[in-house]
């Protein structure tokens, strides 16, 4: 190794050429150990969420309705709770993703510097905030106010199953919460990285302010705003602690008002005690899960960055 | 100088992580207990299991009779968390008896108590219900520590005090849906239970003979979580352990019997089952710190413990 402070350019040669290539190694080491847990990880959910499939049969398990895995004839149908967890996701990016995008141009474009001052440190504090404590929140705050709705629509039936508010309405609401911080954290930053002489060239032919904010420097964030939308997707369709306290966890049809569980509220709230056949089905909906997520980040790149890519 | 001290920095920084991933790889078993272990006891959880594959592996029965307080160790428990209160107030009292001693335990559900205890990453696996014959194949060992009552539990705004076994039954089969039906005001039923692997929800559906068929609408996972529930929740029922019972819920009488301790002993009250701390393996075969464990349960001083948490003792 060099001992003396060396700022020629021809000399030490041998020991420049060293230090290029040992860095070269470690990052490429530092590369194949991310690349080698992708696959890890894909490899061992593929094997341990097999053997069910083939032990309880695909179609029991997919398009099977009833989960009593604890039963004398165990059942271990999870249609429903794919359709929740479906359902819930797109509901709560339905909310979540045009609030956060508009809240992301409020904050890049509309908003005076003082008053981005003080809401920019906020939205950031509010991405740090750990997700137990919106289930927390949503089980003091949420779930009376839903309570109270559900004694008003729900009158006169006989046939529902009141659940003191803790309902698939309630779990949508918390997610939507959940990825409204890192929606407009990424949107903003797609926004502000806007060159400015693409928004000066557009309000210099005239256009007004809002017309050059909706119709030229958003198409021109497209790519941020799509990470975005994506990473909201990813932590809606991920999340377990926070819509486990707030969602009621029977297995029931995505209705409004009705207790559901998800893909990974089942797997939490089951998965400490489940034992043999059952534990195997966990793993496959882990696996589901998996499948999922990886679809929806494809597909939904593919849509969203055609735009760029057409440009 | 500065440069080599930097150069010197990151070696040692490396070759300490070499040597502790080394250490780490080296008692394989002990790591993969400490993974299962919740968040109770982060840091002395690593001390722990490392020390409990010792005593467990150490079978000197002849040390039963030491003095107790020359006792040291660990014993960890885990499993029911309607035995929360019990586990919690034995391993205080114990510790405070034998300072040498470090009793740690953790709450994850009766069936994954038992499942650690056959496991081996665990010395006692607590249950609040009777063991199966799958488990007792294992060789699990069913150690009838206290006997519990389980409350049926409404919130403080209701009128109604007393449920016959029928009308709890088509309760929870979805039967019946309102208050009005069983003599309360006219309000909806919610029906709040466990999560599937819970003793106290076996215990439950089994004494009310409605296995598999109960409806719920909100499956929680803890004892203190369907408290929690019922208290705020107006219209709401559901199961807990007896010794949770405290002013934010009012507990109903079944067939007129209240759940009282009296009752309970005296068998009119038909909600009851047995708290285990199992063993794998009978208890003289356990290591001194867990045999004296049971004998301070089995002591006057443990059975006033038992009674103070609101438990029944086995006689």
């Amino acid at each position: 190794m060099a001992n003396k402070e060396s700022f020629s350019i021809k000399q030490n040669y041998k020991n420049k050429t060293l230090v290029e290539k040992a860095a070269h190694f470690i990052f490429m080491v530092c590369a194949f150990f991310a690349v080698a847990a992708v696959f890890s990880i894909t490899f061992y959910m593929i094997i341990s969420g097999a053997p069910a499939l083939f032990s309880v049969g695909i179609k029991e398990i997919i398009f099977g309705t009833v989960w009593k895995p604890t039963a004398e004839q165990p059942l271990f149908g999870i249609l429903y709770v794919i359709l929740t967890s479906i359902v819930g996701t797109i509901m709560a990016v339905l909310i979540g993703v045009p609030i956060g995008v508009l809240t992301a141009v409020f904050l890049a474009e509309v908003a005076p510097r003082k008053i981005a001052a003080i809401v920019k440190p906020a939205v950031e504090l509010l991405a740090g905030i750990p997700s137990v404590i919106y289930g927390l929140l949503g089980l003091l705050i949420l779930n009376p106010i839903m309570y109270k709705l559900e004694l008003i629509v729900f009158k006169d039936s006989t046939t529902h199953q009141f659940t003191g508010g803790a309902n698939l309405i309630s779990a949508i609401l918390v997610l939507s919460m959940m990825i409204l911080p890192t929606v407009i954290n990424i949107s903003q930053a797609a926004i502000e990285a806007v060159p400015k002489h693409i928004k000066f060239a557009s309000l210099a032919v005239g256009a007004t302010h809002i017309q050059t904010i909706f119709k030229v420097i958003l198409p021109a964030a497209k790519s941020g705003i799509a990470t975005a939308i994506v990473l909201g997707v990813g932590r809606a369709i991920g999340e377990a602690m926070a819509i486990s306290l707030v969602s009621g966890s029977s297995v029931n049809f995505p209705l409004p008002f009705n207790s559901v569980r998800f893909l990974t509220t089942a797997i939490v709230s089951e998965m400490g005690y489940a034992e043999g056949t059952h534990r195997d089905v966990l793993f496959t909906i882990g696996l589901i899960l998996f499948v999922f997520i990886m679809a929806i980040n494809i597909i939904l790149s593919r849509i969203l960055k055609k735009g760029d890519i057409e440009k | 100088m500065k440069k080599t001290t930097k150069k010197l920095l990151a070696l040692i920084g490396a070759m300490t992580l070499v040597v502790g991933s080394l250490t780490a790889c080296g008692s394989t078993t002990d790591t993969a207990a400490a993974t299962t272990a919740t968040t109770d006891t982060a840091t002395t959880d690593t001390a722990t299991t490392d020390t409990t594959a010792t005593d467990t592996t150490a079978t000197d029965t002849t040390a039963a009779d030491t003095t107790t307080t020359d006792l040291s160790g660990t014993i960890t428990m885990a499993g029911s968390t309607s035995m929360e209160k019990l586990a919690n107030a034995v391993a205080e009292a114990f510790m405070a008896k034998n300072p040498g001693v470090t009793v740690t335990a953790e709450f994850t559900g009766s069936s994954a108590g038992l499942e650690s205890l056959t496991a081996g990453s665990v010395n006692i696996g607590n249950s609040s219900r009777s063991l199966k014959d799958e488990e007792k194949a294992a060789g699990l060992v069913e150690n009838i520590v206290a006997i519990d009552g389980i409350a049926v539990v409404v919130d403080p705004a209701n009128k109604v005090t007393n449920l016959t076994k029928d009308q709890l039954a088509q309760i929870y089969t979805g039967t019946i849906k309102n208050w009005s039906d069983v003599g309360g005001a006219s309000e909806p039923i919610v029906v709040v239970g466990r999560e599937a692997g819970s003793g106290t929800r076996d215990a439950f559906e089994e004494l009310v003979g409605v296995k598999d068929t109960c409806v719920y609408s909100n499956e929680l996972d803890s004892t203190g979580a369907v408290a929690a529930k019922v208290a705020s929740t107006p219209g709401a029922i559901g199961y807990v352990s007896l010794d949770v019972v405290d002013d934010t819920v009012i507990a109903l009488s079944l067939e007129g019997v209240a759940p009282t301790v009296e009752n309970i002993k005296a068998g009119t009250y038909f909600l009851s089952r047995p708290f285990v701390m199992a063993t794998m393996g009978e208890i003289s075969a356990q290591d001194a710190n867990v045999q004296a464990l049971f004998a301070y349960l089995a002591s006057d001083e443990g059975k006033a413990l038992i009674e103070s948490v609101g438990l029944i003792t086995v006689d």
